[in-house]
């Protein structure tokens, strides 16, 4: 953990956070999915997050959204902890973080429209319903969605489209802190790549920090300030985007790095041939 | 409040509307509207009390005073046919209230929190449906009450379990899902989540349950009352059959009225709660159409070169659209998904097919290995195999085909392995068949592909089950099985998307060494770039169906033609600069 405090204040903290969850069976050993992770967002950053399946970086993006077991160590939001909070008092963080899923199909609720998906947290919060409708008319602009697109139901936008709904409702009250899992994961090439630019637009108008958990590095390189690699539960680099996608310090970075395919048929050849040398000099040592 | 309506209603709506879509629905709702009427305005249309016994009319003919007669101790038996339905009706409504009055919250609780409460709820449920419901109503008639609604309320308890378990399985379901969470990140309360998003999904399979219970109600009723249980005040229809039964040999239309009462009004209760189940199950229609060959034209190029493994010439596949028979809006009203895709693909090439969702890439490679579904309709000038026509031969002489000739790699590689049987299994039947040899020769030649494909313990994973096995294992598993009996063509279809960067990379190292060592073709389905410039000698750009630009993979990369092309590749972000530092201390602070 070289990059050491990302500024001053960090918006959101985490310490030797530990994840179990119950093993299944009575005496069975709890499942440890994060074991001690450490990282911090300043307000206005994005940390991007990587790692394999199974990596647990889904995990800890739940476990700051206070939908996964947190059973050791502490996250703190602003300052205060937040691990463990009562019913109550998450509702009220509700208002500073919010989340985007991977999958835009099954995030939304189906039988609703669009106006009612983007008006339900404002009214849960005693807004009036014809000032949250007004501000839908806001976010769809922000999200560049025509006007008439609160009328109508999920099915009947494309993937990314559904996306921007999705963002849309994270940022419908203004939150300090999204946690993005794998918003771009399921979309098309030329899709993700206007939705990312979306993030970060969005991102330098409102300073809304990011934690962006991903599997793909070149996505993380593209909107991340700071990345943290996450392998088996634990943090094995952290540090600028450009510095641990050009430079990584640790083997299983390097090995990530060169295993992703790029799209030149040369470089590739020889990314290919450098990643199976690495492959034997492991196997051999 | 009104919120919770306005999302609910138009589902609700919908339901309901296209329930009575349905003309058996709308029978069936029209004879219980009769019935419950009927029961209803029993005094308006009868002059006899159902319990008035006159001696004179005993088993009386039909007349006019009494159009059914009279039963077996002189009662008018069209009374005690109204009055009788006025006992069935309330009786099966009451069990199916308390039913889903005791089971209802339960359920939603349970399935909603899980924890302690589910344990403790599964554990009463289960009590609950161990104990036999026939002997309890009899039990609790014989000490407690003669009244049959009574027994229906009992009967209600008995049958909560059911609702239960329904109504817990579809909360499970639905809490699941990502929009669930998403409300709780929005900071709803748990109420406002049950209510907004949980109760509607559970309503519909409610009420098919409910009808269910309705008519399972009546026949237990009618059971009990037939057993001679129950006031001798109350008419009911089991008590008309316990009566006609006791008269069978002197007057046998006396079981007719009471057994047709009860068989219409159960079969409307059953039938109603098929049609929900219907109007439910199917958001469309849809119109089913074979598949028929195309216009066969002989093969204008003249004889194709022997390496050549795969000729495609204008295929098209179309499907019907959903909700319209066609040809309403003077086109033919068919959604065209592939229209007019060329391609050909050379022994010992990897031919890259690449494209957005959308685009058609999985539907054509779909149609080569003769894999589409029914209604698809497909079309060409020309689709054959070493010379052989894919399109329009039997089921049979395509599966020859499709063993020996060609293999397929699915993108999924979980779902494309049965889980009930183990993978050795899997392996071993298509080598039998295909190729004709014994268990044991299949067995020792799986090991080898096993042992090929990369698995460190052949041994092991052979005898595993699917679920045993990580997703990147899965796939050499069924890379082997592509292999297994020496196809010529290998299909991928995204063989490696479901695959981490690592694994993928493994795994496209794999595919490229088997193919140049048994000097397969290969189509390769990707949308990835990366995976393109890694594994293809050629690549077939297509989007919305059409392919618009085929050349060899170097060339694609330095010089793209087509204007979408050079779109998709200027989209992908690799190579691009990486974003800089937050804020310019930062940097000073960390440099």
């Amino acid at each position: 953990m070289t990059a050491g405090p990302a500024a001053p204040t960090p918006l959101l903290e985490l310490e030797d956070v530990v994840v179990e969850y119950p093993g299944k069976g009575r005496r069975a050993k709890p499942f440890r999915v994060l074991h001690g992770v450490s990282l911090s967002i300043a307000p206005g950053e994005t940390l991007g997050l990587v790692g394999e399946s199974g990596s647990g970086k889904t995990t800890l993006g739940r476990a700051v959204l206070g939908l996964a077991p947190v059973t050791g160590g502490s996250i703190r939001y602003a300052g205060k902890p937040v691990s463990g909070l009562g019913k109550r008092e998450r509702r009220a963080l509700s208002k500073d973080v919010q989340v985007v899923f991977q999958d835009p199909f099954t995030s939304l609720n189906p039988a609703m429209t669009v106006m009612d998906i983007l008006t339900e947290p404002m009214l849960v919060t005693g807004v009036s319903r014809t000032d949250a409708e007004r501000r839908v008319q806001t976010l769809l602009d922000q999200v560049y969605l025509p006007h008439d697109a609160a009328q109508r139901l999920p099915r009947e936008f494309s993937g990314g489209q559904r996306q921007r709904i999705a963002i849309a409702r994270a940022l419908c009250r203004d939150p300090k802190l999204i946690v993005c899992d794998e918003p771009v994961s399921a979309l098309d090439l030329s899709t993700q790549a206007r939705v990312l630019d979306l993030f970060i637009e969005i991102q330098e108008a409102t300073g809304v920090a990011y934690l962006f958990v991903t599997h793909d590095l070149s996505v993380v390189r593209h909107i991340s300030h700071r990345v943290a690699v996450l392998y088996r539960g634990d943090i094995v680099e952290t540090g600028h985007a450009a510095q641990v996608t050009e430079h990584p310090e640790h083997a299983y970075t390097k090995r990530l790095l060169l295993a992703a395919p790029v799209p030149d048929p040369q470089r590739q050849a020889q990314r290919r041939a450098e990643r199976l040398r690495l492959a034997r000099e492991r196997d051999a040592s | 409040m009104t919120v919770p309506e306005t999302a609910a209603i138009p589902k609700r709506d919908r339901l309901l509307r296209r329930t009575l879509r349905d003309p058996v629905a709308v029978a069936c709702l029209v004879i219980l509207a009769l019935v419950i009427l009927a029961s209803l305005a029993a005094p308006l249309l009868t002059d006899y009390a159902p319990d008035h016994s006159v001696l004179s009319d005993t088993l009386a003919p039909v007349s006019g005073a009494h159009p059914l007669g009279g039963d077996g101790v002189g009662r008018d038996v069209l009374s005690r046919l109204l009055y009788g339905g006025r006992t069935s009706l309330l009786g099966g409504t009451l069990a199916a209230l308390v039913a889903f009055l005791v089971g209802g919250p339960l359920g939603l609780v349970s399935g909603f929190y899980r924890g302690w409460f589910d344990a403790a709820a599964g554990w009463i449920i289960n009590v609950i449906m161990a104990v036999p419901a026939i002997i309890v109503m009899l039990v609790v008639m014989a000490a407690l009450s003669q009244d049959l609604n009574v027994a229906m309320i009992v009967l209600g308890v008995i049958m909560a379990p059911m609702v239960f378990r329904l109504i817990r399985a579809s909360v499970v379901s639905v809490r699941e899902e990502l929009y669930v969470d998403a409300a709780r990140v929005s900071g709803l309360g748990d109420p406002r989540i049950m209510r907004r998003h949980i109760l509607p999904v559970v309503v519909a399979p409610s009420v098919i349950q409910a009808t269910q219970l309705f008519a399972v109600a009546i026949g237990i009723q009618a059971g009990l009352s037939f057993l001679g249980l129950g006031k001798a005040s109350q008419a009911s229809w089991g008590a008309m059959l316990n009566d006609g039964f006791t008269n069978v040999y002197t007057e046998p239309t006396l079981l007719v009225w009471p057994g047709l009462a009860m068989a219409v009004t159960i079969l409307a209760a059953s039938l109603l709660g098929n049609a929900v189940r219907d109007a439910l199950g199917t958001t469309e229609t849809r119109v089913v159409r074979r598949r028929r060959p195309g216009p066969r034209k002989t093969a204008a190029g003249g004889p194709s070169p022997s390496d050549r493994l795969l000729t495609v010439e204008g295929l098209r596949i179309s499907y019907p659209k959903p909700g319209r028979s066609g040809g309403s809006d003077g086109s033919d009203g068919d959604k065209i998904v592939v229209d007019g895709v060329s391609l050909t693909v050379e022994r010992g090439e990897v031919l890259g097919l690449v494209g957005e969702s959308g685009s058609g890439k999985s539907q054509t490679a779909f149609a080569v290995l003769g894999l589409l579904p029914n209604e698809a309709e497909v079309t060409a000038d020309q689709m054959s195999f070493t010379g052989k026509e894919l399109l329009g031969v039997s089921q049979a002489a395509l599966n020859a085909l499709r063993g020996r000739g060609i293999g397929y790699v699915p993108q999924e590689p979980m779902s494309n392995l049965d889980p009930c049987f183990r993978i050795g299994s899997q392996l071993v039947e298509p080598m039998r068949k295909h190729l004709g040899i014994s268990r044991s020769e299949a067995r020792t030649k799986a090991l080898e592909l096993l042992a090929r494909v990369g698995i460190p313990d052949p041994e092991r994973v052979f005898k595993s089950y699917p679920h045993q096995v990580s997703g990147g294992m899965a796939q050499r598993v069924l890379i082997a099985g592509a292999v297994s009996c020496d196809p010529h063509l290998l299909i991928a279809d995204e063989p490696t998307t479901a695959l981490d960067v690592t694994v993928q990379a493994e795994v496209l190292d794999l595919m490229r060494s088997l193919q140049q060592e048994r000097e397969m073709g290969m189509i390769l389905v990707t949308h990835d770039f990366g995976v393109v410039a890694d594994i293809c000698d050629r690549v077939a750009v297509m989007q919305t169906g059409r392919i618009v630009e085929t050349a060899p993979v170097e060339k694609i990369f330095a010089s793209p033609e087509h204007a979408y092309t050079r779109m998709l590749l200027d989209s992908t972000l690799e190579g691009g600069p990486a974003r800089a530092a937050l804020g310019a201390p930062l940097k000073e602070v960390t440099s």
